[in-house]
């Protein structure tokens, strides 16, 4: 095993796996094994291999399973190097035809190539199609040519060149003065100035620790998790710079129970680190000792909470304590604690590599760089999507996203998980950045972005998230506790078509005192997604209690189906699929439906061509 | 369901010795134990507190706050029904209720068989393939009520 004693011995390593002769560069291939991805590119990577020696390639084609590649709706993807032939919606059978023509011949496979929805045209470069055109991605890109465990493929990037800077050419603050310059901000919620907390943190006494939270609990993100998986490098180099510039020993990885597999790369990173010398004691011949341990959630959203994360970590239940104290001068075993996100973590490298005015060139005013968004919910092309910090919502859902599916209208999208709000098309011109997204109500959050349409109602998505909560809340204070419980009561009643006039007045009510008196971050954001939906969608919440109407056709009691004469073909696809025989009608001739029988699934809904099955 | 757990206590004093006897990685080896029974025993809590030096409340208080955990046995397989946001406005309580009426259990409960233990989750970042369901650690991504039912089909066809 390789190990690193000083800085020449790394770099020279570095230098000689970066020299390749010009057209002795290997073919690449690269297999997206992302969480979209991964359900079936096993047996394509086999069937490849298998290809691959029948042609007796196997020794010149690098093959390699990545990290998530993004454009998740079209997977399982494969990118050929250096040419970025872009193959998705891939099956194994199609690697005979990629093999022979692609590998072999150097032409590429047309009818397996992406067709742009809009000009109807093929697009051979992953560059040109239109949903990784528009992105910049300077922190997820990576994530397409590396295997995560290998760290050859790291070092070939560039991988601890930051890291080695920082150490050998910078003072600690040195390092911290980048990280202001670049203007960081915390990529976990609040925006919070990186560099205050670093500089913070490096001014108090004690066992200083680094800590990365990677308890990405809120539901529909999910940009932590492809980091963690398929670049673990790129958060260690972060956590090593962080180290060193705040004089800490020690560091801690909190990731969630739910990512198996990113516990799984983080450990052979981290047991591969030590081996080379880049952790432990004595890193590089530099004296600087620091090494990392992992540990795991539970499954509690409120350790994303800083002061409950380090109460997990001590082996506690994650319940947050007031902030008089912030965790930079007190947090983890009482000690100064320096916690960042993920994403966070994984900007400090190329900020410290490229530099503080290269970084601080991209992005708004006061929000610098980029921040990688996980498009999800009713949207054409989910995935993960890396842009400038100002890039407007219409961007981002229309032209990289493609828009609405089924030709459904926009209805709002909601950013900043439970603590965030939704928002309405008035404002799809927004560019996105942390302030931009206060102002109107939300939070960016960690960066899930959930579309939705006219067949989202917005007082379920209220209570939808308010009965997340509900579970989530610690319990230690009562605004949370019990307001929590009282909205998810008026709303499941307004739901229910039981709603009253003055439910939306004790709701406000509520949501504010929560605002004001909870105890921690939780608490007081837990009522902006009702708050933000009473203020863009106040009629639909009066449509539900004063008509006692649901139009968007998720509230069970206060709609009902029907068939459209005019539009019905009678193609009977709905009474096929219809679980309870509820529809009824010949070939050719117009359905009819039992109210009696039906149950309002939604399947007629989902199947029907035509738009012939209304929502009343 | 009720059947003793014999329980290899070898193996949980090994367990326990990766973590060097830490208290701070209670959660952790509460979770390894689970792993293996699908549920944490309650027999094995005066070890753990011996081992580790702390109290017998401060095991229930962290194995009651955290959802990973569980007292009570569990099934076989374990469906995890995500209801994250993305799965949600996708159509995620439409599986839930479709497994339910299947398994005849409701969120939380085993099968009298031992077979499923149907939980709902929240979000386990497969949001671009929603709705999503796990079974122990398999992912099955952009279902709709027949092909969530199929897979189950599949585990009871497996298991008979």
């Amino acid at each position: 095993m390789l190990r690193f004693d000083n800085r020449e011995a790394l770099q020279e390593y570095r230098n000689s796996l970066q020299t390749v002769k010009p057209g002795q560069e290997k073919k690449l291939v690269s297999i997206c094994s992302g969480p979209g991805c991964s359900v079936n590119n096993a047996a394509i990577h086999k069937k490849l291999l298998s290809e691959l020696r029948r042609y007796d390639l196997e020794n010149t084609i690098d093959v390699r399973l990545t990290g998530c590649h993004g454009f998740c709706e079209m997977g399982p993807l494969m990118v050929i190097h250096p040419e970025k032939t872009f193959y998705p919606k891939l099956k194994e059978e199609h690697i005979p035809d990629i093999v022979e023509q692609t590998l072999v011949n150097d032409q590429v496979v047309d009818k397996l190539l992406y067709k742009d929805t809009a000009s109807k045209k093929r697009i051979c470069c992953e560059d040109d199609v239109p949903f990784y055109k528009l992105q910049k991605r300077i922190i997820s890109g990576n994530n397409n040519l590396l295997d995560p465990t290998n760290f050859d493929h790291y070092f070939c990037l560039g991988g601890y060149q930051a890291f080695e800077k920082a150490l050998f050419e910078m003072t600690p603050e040195q390092v911290i003065d980048q990280v202001k310059q670049a203007g960081l901000r915390g990529r976990g919620g609040g925006g919070f100035p990186a560099a205050i907390k670093w500089a913070t943190c490096r001014k108090h006494h004690g066992n200083r620790y680094v800590i990365c939270n990677a308890d990405e609990g809120d539901p529909g993100a999910f940009m932590d998790r492809s980091l963690l998986e398929g670049n673990p490098n790129s958060v260690i180099e972060g956590m090593l710079i962080g180290a060193y510039a705040i004089g800490a020993k020690e560091g801690f990885v909190y990731v969630r129970y739910e990512y198996p597999l990113a516990v799984t790369n983080l450990t052979k990173a981290l047991d591969t680190a030590r081996q080379m010398g880049l952790l432990g004691t004595n890193i590089l011949g530099s004296g600087f000792d620091f090494d990392i341990q992992i540990s795991r959630g539970g499954g509690a959203f409120v350790c994303g909470e800083s002061t409950a994360l380090m109460a997990s970590l001590e082996g506690k239940p994650g319940r947050p304590r007031a902030k008089y104290i912030h965790t930079v001068e007190r947090g983890f075993r009482d000690s100064p604690s320096l916690l960042n996100n993920v994403e966070t973590w994984a900007n400090v490298p190329v900020i410290i590599d490229k530099g503080a005015n290269w970084y601080a060139a991209i992005g708004t005013e006061h929000s610098k760089g980029t921040k990688i968004f996980s498009l999800v919910g009713k949207v054409v092309n989910t995935g993960l999507v890396e842009v400038p910090m100002g890039t407007s919502l219409r961007r981002i859902i229309y032209d990289i996203g493609g828009g609405i599916p089924k030709n459904r209208k926009f209805k709002a999208v909601q950013t900043g998980g439970p603590s965030g709000g939704c928002i309405p098309e008035k404002y799809l011109d927004l560019p996105v950045d942390f302030d931009e997204l206060t102002k109107v109500g939300s939070m960016m959050g960690s960066g899930g972005m959930i579309v939705m349409d006219e067949d989202t109602c917005m007082v379920d998505v209220a209570r939808y998230f308010v009965d997340f909560l509900v579970e989530e809340s610690c319990g230690q204070c009562n605004p949370c506790r019990e307001g929590l419980k009282q909205m998810l009561s008026i709303l499941t009643r307004i739901c229910d078509g039981q709603g009253q006039d003055g439910d939306i007045e004790l709701l406000e009510e509520l949501g504010t005192t929560m605002q004001n008196f909870s105890l921690c971050g939780l608490g007081t954001s837990a009522a902006n997604p009702v708050l933000t939906t009473l203020l863009y969608f106040r009629e639909e919440y009066e449509a539900h209690i004063r008509d006692k109407k649901c139009l968007a056709g998720v509230c069970k009691p206060l709609f009902y189906y029907t068939i459209d004469k005019e539009n019905c073909t009678g193609c009977m696809v709905c009474a096929r699929k219809c679980p309870q025989n509820a529809i009824s009608g010949e070939k050719k001739e117009v359905h009819v439906l039992d109210q009696e029988k039906c149950i309002k699934c939604g399947i007629c809904y989902d199947q029907c061509k035509f738009n012939a099955i209304r929502i009343n | 369901m009720d059947k003793t757990i014999v329980i290899n206590w070898k193996q949980l004093e090994e367990i326990i010795e990766k973590y060097s006897n830490n208290p701070e990685a209670l959660l952790m080896i509460m979770q390894d134990i689970s792993d293996i029974y699908n549920h944490l025993p309650p027999a094995v809590i005066p070890l753990l507190c011996e081992r580790l030096g702390v109290q017998e409340s401060l095991v229930y208080s962290v194995a009651t706050f955290y959802k990973t955990i569980s007292l009570e046995p569990r099934g076989k397989y374990i469906i995890n029904v995500c209801t994250g946001t993305a799965c949600h406005v996708r159509g995620a309580d439409k599986i839930s209720d479709a497994l339910k009426e299947k398994l005849d259990i409701e969120e939380g409960q085993t099968t009298n068989d031992g077979l499923f233990t149907m939980e709902e989750v929240r979000c386990i970042g497969c949001c671009a393939s929603g709705p999503v369901i796990t079974i122990n650690k398999e992912t099955y991504g952009g279902l709709d009520r027949s092909s969530a039912l199929e897979v189950i089909d599949e585990y009871k066809q497996h298991a008979s």
